[in-house]
């Protein structure tokens, strides 16, 4: 299944199989994630896309534990450089959270204890990852704050959060994430509640940190603008399922599921540089709810190719170009 | 954040301002001021001589004037039902008012922040639903009915603590206090329970709310992706936001004890200004009733006032403007 | 309470949240009580055992006062039916003059505690209901006034509700009452006792739901088909009892609810108190208070029985409060 990548869970950063997440509500037992799978290479930039609803941001949480009730993982391993941490105990797994994986989320203005001095934040995250002094630790965080370009930086380590604009809230989330040395990074919509004036700048300093560092990015978006810009590969997911994942060019230009198809059909100009004007599709209808999942392949009812068999057996991920994509269009009907 | 503290104190002084008026108005327009001093055989001459000494002829702004003025000056006029100065009452009773109050508040606040961070912390635990439970019987437990079944056990079937009174005082500085003697002390358990045991229930389940929401924020899950144990997440970070807002509260909560003294004061005999306050009521004395109105109103704005300025100070956001 | 306070207004939100596309589509009230009543509350009612409890606790003891003069054993307040020498009768016993039976046993005057709780309850149970619906009234009046007209009438309500709002409605209800005693002729005082307590305890707690109610209809002032209905030359009391009063009625209820235990509860503090209902007609505060003279005499059945129904009374009320309060807000959950 996992032809392209070509690695084993034991060589992969990160390596997500099958993973579920149920919420049981009094109408039934929810499935905003129904079997994810997929690979991060250390130091790659994985983008995740897909709509709202589509189980992105719950992935990413998945992965690090952090569901809110009453979700929790139902099914599925997740396995970060080689050891498996979805069945981690609570001391181990709080070592995990800022050490080795960081996370940046969405609104900045809401990510950073208010009535706390950024400073006092940073340090308290530098001595539970690096073991440093309490004095080395805040020349650690004055170093990240450096890092992330915050003018005056070292004076600027005594201020409380609302006294950051909201770009410079979102370095210093940044800045966070990163001073525990993590070797991978989820950032869930990381630039979609600032102004468009500084989301690109947002972007590109997340993007040359982790170069630099070789740290992976899980990087979580709706917009295909970033996907194309930043990402080494991406994984589209559609009701809580891996559509396709594959390299971002091939993705974009080449895609072998009709879901991505349509995608990039109703999205203005996601490749850089293709000046080539397109009409805008729009694919008919929307996703369904989590109630009510169609049978078979999630999005059958949508597809212009639908087969007998699509709504009946989920399709399989098989690989398809440098792809692995789940569609019958690119499988074998099993005789039944 | 002068001008902060500045609008707050002219508010305060506009409520004191509303207070006194209806206090004057009271004291004015109930019942007959003449009457109720001189008595039925006084003479024409007696009773105008004495609207003339009160100033009842003078126009209704100026004895609105004078009243307060007399009332800044601690002079409250004269008790219709015993002829002693209202103020001198006041200051008698007033120790075992505020003793009470005091060590009631600190009790609640205390306990009620304890268990309502212990509760919100422990969500899900037995001994926290338990509580939770039994924290409602407690506010659905009227405080008179909290004092009366205090005393049926304790002091009834028990015989461990006194059910009246308290105890012996002694003179410390001209304050005749009841906490330096043992009797004294004694005396004070079941009031300060029955007092404090409401508001010490508000403040725990205000706490808790307070504290469950303050979980789920965004800072409180970046907390946890950081890294954080709980104990660094439950106190470190997410205590401090929950006790600022309900600061407010928690002071208002101080407030109404004051407001619940009556009650427990008329529970235990207690001597101080809340069981003059309901004599007063009982008699129609109106002195006494204006007077008392006027300290409350004094009390609340000033507990107001003090919990405006201990939130700027606690909370970073409201410092800078 | 101010907490309580918060939340009712989070669910006054929540609820005005509705929205009327024409000014021909009225909302019925039957239509308005049919949308609260919608699948979620009932829902959160079959799964909670304590809130079934409470249903059934308040409505046996809501039906036991209605119902008191014909399930009383005994005319408690007919002296003429008294027997002196039934006095002190202890629980399950008989008494000493008439041999007759008493359940609960008898007070000093030899009435039957039963039947003294049941009449007790009732002026309970009137005075909080009536103080409730005084306090609504007055509340939901100004509240659409403040909230419809705006201006310096909006600020004056609101300036008089925060003053209020300042002082404990305990410490409001019993200065009100303290000044309408003093505003009755002495030889009526007594008569006029229930009257002066239900215009108390109503006014001290009229400010949460004026808060209320003008949050919603300023909300609702501003949608176009309260505009159109202006435009039309609708005058203001029929777009407000039309169109603003029916969405507001659901947090009123919610409100209502909570509030009535605390009415409940502030009636029986001030009959305690000996400022309430006078001992002629006693309401269950005065019964708790004539109670406790004899604890120390041994008599524990005075006290006793009526202090277990005031507090089933209000805490079957403050749980009934607190379910409504929680199936309209899921944000609380």
């Amino acid at each position: 299944m996992t032809a392209h990548t070509g690695a084993t869970p034991a060589q992969s950063l990160l390596s997500v199989r099958d993973l579920i997440v149920e919420i049981p509500t009094r109408r039934g037992v929810l499935r905003p994630v129904d079997g994810v799978s997929f690979e991060i290479q250390a130091g790659e930039i994985l983008g995740v896309v897909g709509e709202s609803g589509a189980g992105k941001s719950i992935t990413g949480a998945a992965i690090i534990r952090l569901l809110e009730r009453p979700a929790r993982i139902a099914g599925g391993s997740v396995h970060l450089a080689g050891r498996r941490i979805d069945t981690l105990d609570s001391d181990s797994l709080r070592r995990v959270r800022g050490g080795q994986i960081g996370t940046v989320f969405q609104d900045p203005s809401t990510s950073l204890d208010p009535l706390q001095r950024i400073g006092d934040q940073l340090a308290e995250t530098a001595r539970l990852h690096l073991g440093v002094s309490r004095s080395n630790a805040r020349e650690r965080a004055l170093q990240a704050l450096i890092d992330v370009g915050i003018p005056g930086a070292a004076e600027r380590l005594d201020a409380y959060p609302h006294e950051f604009s909201g770009g410079m809230r979102q370095r210093v989330v940044i800045a966070l994430a990163l001073i525990g040395e993590p070797d991978l990074v989820i950032a869930d919509e990381p630039t979609t509640a600032l102004d468009v004036s500084v989301q690109a700048q947002v972007l590109g300093l997340l993007k040359n940190l982790c170069r630099e560092r070789g740290t992976g990015v899980m990087l979580i978006t709706h917009d295909m603008g970033v996907i194309a810009e930043t990402t080494d590969r991406v994984a589209v997911l559609y009701a809580g399922r891996v559509a396709e994942v594959g390299p971002t060019p091939a993705v974009l230009t080449d895609a072998a599921h009709p879901y991505t198809r349509g995608l990039m059909a109703s999205t203005p100009n996601p490749i850089p540089g293709d000046k080539h004007q397109r009409r805008l599709q729009q694919i008919p209808g929307s996703m369904p709810g989590l109630l009510s999942v169609p049978t078979g392949c999630a999005f059958h009812p949508r597809c212009e190719h639908t087969m007998a068999i699509c709504s009946q057996r989920r399709p399989p991920s098989v690989p398809v170009r440098s792809s692995d994509v789940g569609c019958w269009l690119h499988s074998e009907v099993p005789e039944t | 954040m002068i001008a902060y503290i500045i609008r707050r104190v002219l508010q305060g002084s506009v409520v004191l301002a509303v207070v006194g008026f209806i206090a004057f108005a009271m004291f004015r327009f109930m019942g007959n001021p003449i009457e109720n001093m001189l008595g039925q055989e006084a003479t024409r001459l007696d009773r105008a001589a004495l609207a003339e000494r009160l100033g009842l002829n003078d126009p209704v702004p100026v004895q609105y004037v004078k009243f307060l003025g007399k009332a800044v000056q601690g002079d409250f006029g004269v008790s219709y039902r015993n002829g002693v100065p209202v103020a001198e009452m006041i200051v008698q009773r007033l120790p075992a008012t505020l003793e009470l109050a005091f060590v009631s508040a600190v009790l609640a606040v205390f306990f009620g922040i304890v268990l309502g961070v212990f509760t919100a912390i422990r969500r899900d635990g037995v001994l926290a639903n338990i509580v939770m439970s039994t924290s409602l019987i407690g506010v659905s437990l009227p405080t008179f009915l909290i004092g009366v079944l205090l005393i049926w056990v304790f002091a009834v079937e028990l015989g461990w603590l006194p059910s009246f009174g308290r105890g012996e005082t002694a003179n410390l500085f001209g304050w005749e206090s009841g906490l330096v003697t043992a009797s004294g002390l004694k005396s004070m358990i079941l009031p300060a329970i029955t007092l404090g045991l409401y508001q010490m229930t508000l403040v725990m389940r205000l706490v808790r709310s307070e504290m469950l929401e303050v979980l789920r924020t965004d800072y409180i899950r970046f907390a946890r992706a950081r890294g954080l144990s709980d104990r660094a997440v439950n106190f470190g970070h997410a205590l401090k936001n929950t006790l600022v807002p309900v600061i407010t509260i928690i002071g208002m909560q101080v407030g109404q004890i004051a407001a619940f003294a009556i009650v427990t004061e008329t529970v235990f005999q207690w001597p101080g200004v809340g069981l003059l306050f309901i004599n007063s009521i009982q008699f129609v004395d109106i002195p006494v009733m204006a007077a008392y109105l006027l300290l409350v109103g004094v009390l609340f704005v000033t507990i107001n006032l003090i919990v405006d300025l201990l939130y700027a100070v606690v909370d970073p956001r409201l410092r800078v403007t | 309470m101010s907490k309580i306070a918060t939340k009712a207004t989070d669910v006054a939100d929540g609820v005005a949240g509705t929205s009327m596309d024409t000014v021909e589509l009225t909302p019925g009230i039957a239509a308005r009580l049919g949308s609260i009543w919608s699948s979620d509350i009932v829902w959160s009612f079959r799964h909670s055992p304590v809130t079934i409890v409470a249903a059934l606790v308040f409505t046996s003891l809501l039906l036991a006062a209605v119902f008191a003069p014909w399930i009383s054993p005994y005319t408690p307040f007919d002296p003429a039916s008294l027997n002196l020498m039934d006095g002190f009768t202890p629980p399950m016993s008989t008494g000493m003059g008439s041999g007759a039976m008493y359940w609960l046993g008898t007070d000093d005057q030899g009435r039957d505690v039963f039947s003294t709780i049941l009449y007790g309850m009732r002026l309970s149970l009137f005075i909080g209901i009536a103080a409730v619906a005084f306090a609504a009234v007055v509340g939901v009046t100004l509240g659409l006034i403040a909230g419809y007209t705006g201006g310096w009438v909006d600020a004056l309500i609101m300036r008089i509700a925060d003053i209020q709002l300042t002082f404990p409605s305990i410490m409001v209800a019993l200065l009100i009452f303290g000044i309408a005693r003093g505003l009755t002729p002495p030889e009526l005082r007594d008569q006029m006792a229930i009257w002066v307590l239900i215009l108390s305890i109503g006014l001290s707690e009229w400010v949460q739901f004026a808060r209320t109610v003008r949050g919603s209809a300023m909300v609702e002032v501003k949608k176009d088909y309260v505009q159109a209905a202006r435009l039309l030359g609708r005058k203001p009391h029929h777009i407000l009892r039309k169109h603003i009063l029916p969405n507001v009625l659901g947090p009123v209820s919610v409100i209502a609810t909570i509030y009535l235990a605390l009415a409940i509860i502030t009636e029986a503090t001030l009959s305690f108190l000996g400022v309430g209902a006078p001992p002629t007609s006693p309401s269950l505060g005065t019964l708790i208070s004539i109670g406790q003279d004899y604890l120390f005499s041994g008599e524990w059945w005075i006290l006793l029985f009526p202090s277990l129904t005031l507090l089933a009374l209000a805490l079957s009320v403050n749980l009934l409060g607190d379910w409504l309060r929680d199936a309209l807000n899921p944000k609380l959950q």
